[in-house]
């Protein structure tokens, strides 16, 4: 213990040089001149918003991804001490001076000068040789489009570096696997790949697709192990419990904890509440909470409530009925049956307001005790204003002829009875004899005559209806959806059976705080389940492109253009590397069919190992840059050029390991080799050379004059913008 | 070497002879000293631990001997096991035919039971009986499927006597005295092939008789099968040449050990055969393709390993199988086409589909045998087709747009009809000289000119402005203005033809025209968007400031009226049969996407289909009615569901004990091949017929789960054999576990044969109240809510 008196504490440290110089040069070529431009850069203008609704508490829905990605973005902010208050509406604009570009702009940075170590780290870790290791290092240094994209508040950058991470974590761990499994850093490995799988994960859901490679290659080297008969069943076991722990189990435990966060600092209501069913809406602040609180929980006879669609599309909406009533022909030629009409209507309005009444009895008050509504109950729906009841017949709807038409009863003694009854079905119930609540229950009305459903159709009525949407009974009830549920959400008991003094009632004495019932589970399922369906209708933008265009970089992204001179940032890729990205993937393809044939054939060109290393790099490299590219293909939504980038830091990984190949088993005499490597250098300058010609376009300075800028338009396709003189 | 398991047989050793030496049946002695073999490794091969004295009897060792080295599959008939172990043990020879026979009848009994009930149309055959009658009248018509199934359809119908004079209009139409039941007929035909196509791939795969029953009886009794057999549909012709490719690949697979020979040819070509019928029925067809394609690259694979073979002989089986499997089928299908292109000779409702060099060629359309000049001059009168499918023409009228959607101009819109107000006067932009006089001479619009398109009918021009358009509202309106042909510069348009240089002239039909605004750089553009009333429910025009090339952005020229022209015949312009194949298929891979789901509508989605989650009304709705409703025998659906995880656990049990080195027994080594090679494939055709639906952007319905079915009911029969063969092997020497296989197989077809009993209403028709009222045949069925009959 005292050991130090006897022997001096030495403390080695090994610090690979070269590594370090990367990680300096990354840092420079990522954070130099941070915050010029001061302006809105691209897609800024999207992130920033949410990072200014982070800063100011307020909920907020996005599609695009899970949170977490936004939430380091939000850090930044919070680092730098944003209030929030900025208006995010036009890329170009001016940032005021309450707004820390620097520290905004600091983390997608720091991330993108990380993936220079990152690669070498990874080629190492392939077993390559360290100047393959230090090409690939290079190559992502000098990649204009990963500069590009790294020196703004965009998330792209920090999904490669998280998905780099988790790649050689996995590396690191494998290798270690060998000799000293369960060792401390074997355990330290392991979980920081399941660690920087969510995080991937958590900010882009592309990461998702790195995820599954990296579980399938687990998979696959998990499954070796099952061959290997030294192994005892137990360790075997313990191995399996070990990777499903920190492949599995903790990734998911992350990606909860995100929306934990997430929904733990946004608890202040917004602009995208109505998207969220009326529960969720209770639990924040401000918003639905304010009215809804201190509301009864149990609908009874006689109370008075609003009913919101739970579909929430093509807007939220209540039932409604207003004075008016159908026109007696439409303009195509059909008839209505003339009574009051009822629809949908997106505001809150007093015409939205119904009482609930029991067929058998007159009143329309809640008696004492109050006689809870149960799901099977058979009820009246009264319109509060105007006292006619929902009802609904065999008569055309206006806009939906297969369905029937909903309205406010209206005796014209003309034969036509009123069908008012409405059976209470409450979908979520737990069991036949739940009672109807509050905002909590999801409930349809079956019409007991007809047996029809009543029904949003999503269609808007024309002048005579004011545009509000349509409602409908829906006779082909196929299953259950959503525009066919029906939610309270403002209700009141009613005490008055004067009509004048109904609107002034009090609220009733049982009290309930809704948020408390809405578990953290059942808020995250909601969310998830939005943000994964919620559709934004396809928008075209200028500088979309289709996944084809990426391979050859026929497309460019402009960012930012200066308001007076003609600096610009553009997001274009560093032409060579492309094309070399390109050709060893296709190269790394041929030759490993072809050494693959000849195997089965029993020629062996290589040595075991040799091969085994050629196999893995290419499994991580080809197999990486397939899964980040071609799903896309099969994507609906708008593509940019940036969408490319993880494919390509893939592809980019390949070049030196085929090189690498190319030299070491291809380059038999000296001469070869030796006149390999100098094409290489050749080609590295051209590299660099590209790199520095479109320089001015990466980080937008210097300015350019209109010919330098048309001369570095080296594609017809490209939009180098050119101010008209 | 693990000791343990050496203990193990020696105490197994010791315990054998204490047991009363009696005759068990065959195969239960095999599975005795397997346990004792599955042990460890050092114990000794089969044929010694056979060879010593035992208690036993000799001709019992005798008959035993013989049977190792043939292996367990092998049928062996000379033992004639007594007829109670028919289903247990390998059967006798005479048992595969006449299993083959009852089940291919049981099958047509119960396909063809009721089949003209009900006598009107039903669902789908709205559209699929009317095909059939399209073809017996060539009149020409679009449809998002290849043509075989209707073609197939039209065939029997005209075979049977039908004359193609009913109209299908909607579902519940009367068929009356016209003859339908040809059609219907030979779908179901088609439909009872499935199960013996079903049972001989299990047979093939398995080798067990037991397993192929199972399957059969499976979709015997499925009523969902059934239903979708019964009707003018195209899945009964899919799912027959998507069963035939199975198993015609399977027997394939089997004749491999004598390659080249008369039976090895016919299955691979008859495979290839089938592909092309499979494909030329529905797209769905690719799916089984790509499933053969990956047997055979597997097989090739395997080929390549023997280093026996030559790379010669490996040529020859690598081009015997690009010429069955590749060439033959495409050549089928290309005949296909051929054949409905030569049929479908009328101009029909399909017309409108196809671009105007292809209309020129259907006998009734107005483009059918007229001349019009060649190339486009100034002062030709023109309409002007969109490209995007289905896209109208040029259109404006005199109405204006309304208040306070963009500027109040006259509007301008796509129309799908033929009008007087689709025609425009080409004019120079700069010239208001009347082109008309006879004098002047011609002169021809060339690729970027910048020209005016002057609207005849009320002499206003073709305008743009940035004013945002009324439904797109990125893009720009486009209207008509100025008054008798007098504008402004923003009337200037650069017509362009797409991937041709400066100075040519521009075609009839065949130029795609861009038209790009001078002023502001767009292009024009229909949306295909329904303007509302005020637009009397046209197309919207728009001028899209993407320069995006999409068919949305391009037209080509229609009629073109210029008395000072020669005409030519548009024969000349006759698209090749290339084209002809290429823009079909175009057009039907854009009509299946476009099927797309409208908003608030509930659709059917893909994990709906296994848990046999909702059906499909065929026929009415009503108390009164006869009511069909396609579903699923809900216990055959959950059955298959329940197989397929056990298959999972199976699979992925004996892999591990395999790749663990555990050492089996050969008849559990047999039944491990079964399980990962013939179940492997089956399982293989499920995930490719099932998981691509869930990538699907289009409209999805039950029915195409099917094809997914029959691959899931052949899992399941192969599945439930080996886990009672398992079961029965881990079992003693002793008659339960001869029982435990026989009664769990009568049990599994007691359980389905009762199911269908049950649920037969669903397919053979229901009237009377609807299951919900207690007094229903079908009360206290509905076991789902969703279910609705």
């Amino acid at each position: 213990m005292l050991g130090f008196l006897k022997k001096p504490v030495v403390v080695t440290a090994e610090i690979n040089m070269n590594l370090v110089a990367l990680t300096v040069m990354g840092l420079i070529s990522r954070l130099w001149g941070l915050s010029y431009p001061r302006a809105v850069v691209f897609d800024e203008v999207y992130y920033g918003q949410f990072v200014s609704l982070y800063m100011k508490r307020i909920f907020f829905v996005d599609d695009s991804g899970p949170p977490f990605g936004h939430m380091l973005l939000a850090l930044g902010g919070y680092l730098g001490g944003f209030d929030g208050n900025f208006l995010w509406n036009r890329i170009g604009a001016e940032y005021s001076m309450n707004v820390p570009v620097w520290s905004l702009r600091l983390l997608p940075a720091l991330a993108g000068a990380l993936c220079v170590p990152l690669a070498y780290q990874i080629l190492v870790e392939l077993q390559f040789s360290h100047c393959a290791a230090l090409g690939a290092a290079l190559l992502i240094l000098l990649e204009n489009s990963l500069i590009t994209q790294s020196r703004f508040m965009l998330l792209e950058s920090v999904l490669i570096f998280f998905i780099l991470l988790a790649v050689l974590s996995y590396l690191k761990f494998y290798n270690l696997q060998r000799h000293s499994s369960f060792s401390g850093s074997w355990w330290f490995w392991l979980l920081l790949t399941g660690v920087a799988c969510s995080c991937a994960v958590g900010v882009k859901y592309m990461g998702l697709f790195t995820y599954m490679l990296l579980l399938a290659i687990a998979g696959l080297h998990f499954w070796h192990m099952i061959g290997d008969q030294n192994l005892s069943n137990v360790s075997l076991m313990c191995h399996f419990l070990a990777r499903g722990l920190a492949l599995i189990i903790i990734p998911v435990a992350m990606y909860l904890s995100f929306f934990y966060v997430h929904l733990t600092l946004l608890y202040r209501s917004g602009p995208h509440d109505q998207i969220m069913t009326s529960a969720f809406q209770a639990s924040l602040e401000g918003g639905l909470a304010r009215i809804t609180q201190g509301q009864p929980l149990e609908v009874a006879y006689g109370s008075q409530i609003t009913l919101r669609n739970v579909l929430g599309k093509p807007m939220q909406c209540w039932l409604h009925s207003h004075t008016n009533t159908y026109p007696i022909r439409y303009e195509n030629g059909r008839g209505s049956s003339h009574q009051q009409q009822v629809t949908c209507y997106p505001f809150k309005d007093v015409n939205n307001w119904w009482i609930v009444k029991d067929p058998g009895m007159q009143q329309l008050v809640v008696s004492n005790p109050p006689r809870p509504v149960r799901h099977g109950h058979i009820v009246q729906l009264v319109h509060g204003i105007t006292t006619r009841y929902l009802n609904t017949h065999d008569v055309a709807a206006p806009l939906s002829p297969h369905s029937q038409e909903v309205s406010c009863y209206i005796d014209y003694n003309i034969s036509m009875p009123a069908q008012n009854l409405w059976r209470v079905e409450i979908v979520n119930r737990e069991s036949d004899t739940d009672v109807w609540k509050t905002i909590l229950s999801e409930v349809r009305f079956v019409h007991v005559n007809t047996s029809a459903v009543l029904k949003l159709s999503g269609a808007s009525l024309p002048e005579w209806g004011y545009r509000q949407l349509e409602v409908v009974g829906e006779k082909l009830s196929k299953g259950y959806h959503q525009s066919m549920m029906w939610n309270v959400e403002e209700h009141r008991y009613g005490k008055s059976q004067e009509q004048k003094e109904r609107e002034v009632e009090l609220h009733s004495p049982t009290q309930m705080d809704i948020s408390k019932n809405l578990s953290f589970m059942a808020k995250f399922t909601e969310l998830q389940w939005k943000i994964l369906t919620l559709k934004n209708e396809d928008t075209e933008h200028k500088y979309s492109s289709s996944a084809l265009d990426w391979i050859t970089m026929d497309t460019n992204i402009a960012y930012w253009l200066h308001p007076t001179s003609g600096a610009q940032i553009h997001l274009l890729g560093n032409v060579v590397t492309w094309a070399s990205a390109n050709i060893a993937a296709l190269v790394y393809t041929c030759l490993s069919l072809w050494y693959l044939v000849r195997r089965r054939r029993k020629i062996y060109d290589m040595p075991e190992d040799a091969w085994q290393l050629w196999v893995s790099a290419g499994g991580i490299c080809v197999g990486g840059w397939a899964v980040n590219y071609l799903p896309f293909f099969l994507m609906e939504k708008t593509l940019f050029l940036y969408h490319y980038l993880p494919a390509l830091t893939f592809q980019i990984l390949l070049i030196p390991i085929v090189l690498q190949h190319l030299s070491d088993h291809l380059c038999r005499s000296l001469l070869l080799k030796s006149m390999f490597s100098a094409l290489i250098v050749a080609w590295f300058s051209s590299v660099y050379f590209v790199y520095c010609t479109f320089r001015p376009v990466t980080y937008g300075e210097p300015s350019l004059s209109v010919t330098e800028l048309k001369d570095l338009r080296w594609k017809d396709s490209w939009n180098i913008l050119i101010r008209k003189q | 070497p693990r000791p343990a398991s050496g203990q193990d047989y020696i105490s197994q050793r010791a315990t054998r002879p204490s047991r009363p030496p009696r005759t068990p049946s065959p195969r239960m002695r095999r599975a005795r000293p397997g346990a004792a073999r599955g042990g460890g490794p050092r114990m000794p091969a089969a044929g010694g631990g056979q060879a010593e004295p035992g208690p036993r009897g000799g001709p019992l060792r005798r008959r035993e001997s013989r049977r190792v080295p043939g292996g367990p599959a092998r049928p062996a008939a000379a033992a004639g096991p007594p007829p109670a172990a028919a289903a247990a043990g390998p059967p006798p020879a005479a048992a595969r035919p006449a299993a083959l026979a009852l089940v291919t009848l049981l099958s047509f009994a119960s396909r063809f039971h009721r089949l003209p009930e009900p006598p009107h149309v039903c669902w789908d055959e709205t559209h699929f009986g009317k095909m059939g009658s399209y073809y017996i009248n060539r009149t020409f018509f679009f449809d998002v499927h290849p043509p075989l199934g209707k073609m197939l359809i039209g065939l029997a119908g005209y075979l049977s006597g039908y004359d193609g004079t009913f109209p299908f209009q909607k579902p519940g139409d009367r068929y009356e005295q016209h003859n339908y039941m040809g059609m219907r007929g030979f779908c179901a035909f088609l439909g009872s092939c499935l199960v013996p196509f079903a049972y001989l791939t299990v047979l093939e795969l398995s080798k067990s008789l037991p397993a192929a029953l199972l399957t059969a009886f499976i979709l015997i009794f499925d009523t969902g099968c059934i239903t979708l057999s019964q009707y003018i549909l195209l899945d009964p012709i899919l799912m027959f040449f998507l069963m035939g490719a199975v198993l015609s690949m399977v027997k394939s697979n089997s004749c491999a050990d004598r390659p080249f020979s008369a039976s090895w040819w016919f299955w691979l070509s008859l495979t290839g055969v089938n592909l092309a019928g499979a494909t030329g029925v529905k797209f769905v067809g690719l799916f089984v393709v790509l499933l053969v394609g990956l047997n055979t690259i597997y097989d090739l694979w395997d080929l390549l390993g023997n280093l026996s073979l030559s790379l010669v002989m490996f040529g020859k089986h690598l081009l015997a199988r690009v010429l069955c499997l590749i060439l033959l089928p495409l050549a089928l299908y290309t005949a296909m086409f051929a054949v409905h292109f030569t049929v479908l000779n009328k101009s029909g409702p399909g017309d409108g589909f196809f671009s105007s060099a292809f209309q020129s060629q259907l006998i009734g359309n107005n483009l059918h045998n007229v001349s019009v000049p060649e190339h486009l001059a100034y002062g030709s009168v023109v309409t002007m087709k969109n490209l995007r499918m289905a896209g109208g023409y040029l259109h404006s009228h005199w109405h204006l747009y309304p208040e306070g959607i963009g500027a109040r101009q006259q509007q301008v819109t796509a129309y799908l009809h033929k009008d007087s107000n689709n025609l425009w006067i080409i004019k120079k932009h700069d010239s208001d000289t009347d082109l008309s006089v006879p004098s002047s001479p011609v002169e021809f619009v060339r690729h970027g000119d910048v020209i005016r398109l002057e609207h005849k009918e009320t002499s206003r021009n073709l305008h743009s402005h940035q004013h945002e358009a009324p439904l797109t509202r990125k893009h720009f309106q486009v209207t008509g203005y100025g008054i008798n042909g007098t504008g402004d510069s923003n009337d200037f348009w650069r017509i362009e033809v797409v991937g041709r240089k400066t100075g040519k002239l521009i075609k009839v039909l065949r130029s795609q025209v861009r038209l790009t605004h001078v002023a502001t750089g767009c292009i024009l553009g229909s949306s295909g968007k329904t303007l509302p009333k005020w637009g009397w429910e046209q197309v919207e025009v728009t001028c899209t400031p993407y320069l995006k090339e999409t068919p949305n952005s391009l037209w080509n020229f229609e009629d073109h009226i210029n008395p000072k022209l020669p005409n030519i015949s548009l024969d000349v312009l006759k698209p090749s049969f290339a084209e002809i194949l290429l823009e079909s298929h175009m057009v039907m891979i854009r009509g299946n996407s476009g099927l797309k789901p409208k908003d608030n509508e509930v659709t059917s989605k893909p994990w709906h289909w296994p848990i046999n989650y909702q059906g499909l009304r065929f026929s009415g709705v009503n108390e009164t009615d006869y009511r069909v409703y396609l579903l699923g025998n809900p216990v055959i659906w959950w059955l298959n569901l329940v197989t397929i995880g056990l298959y999972l656990l199976i699979t992925v049990s004996t892999a591990v004990a395999l790749k663990r080195g555990v050492q089996l027994t050969s008849e559990l080594k047999e039944l491990s091949r079964v399980v990962l090679r013939g179940g492997g494939q089956i399982t293989l055709g499920w995930l490719l017929h099932y998981l691509p639906f869930f990538m699907m952007g289009r409209v999805l319905y039950f029915h195409h789960y099917f094809p997914a079915m029959l691959f899931s009911s052949m899992l399941t029969g192969i599945t439930w054999d080996t886990l009672l063969k398992f079961c029965a092997a881990f079992l003693s020497p002793s008659t339960t576990a001869r029982k435990v296989y026989g009664g769990g197989f009568l049990a599994l077809v007691l359980l389905i044969m009762y199911s269908f009993y049950l649920f037969h209403p669903l397919s053979y028709g229901m009237i009377g109240p609807m299951a919900s009222d207690p007094s229903s045949p079908m009360a206290g069925l509905r076991w789902m809510d969703s279910w609705e009959f």
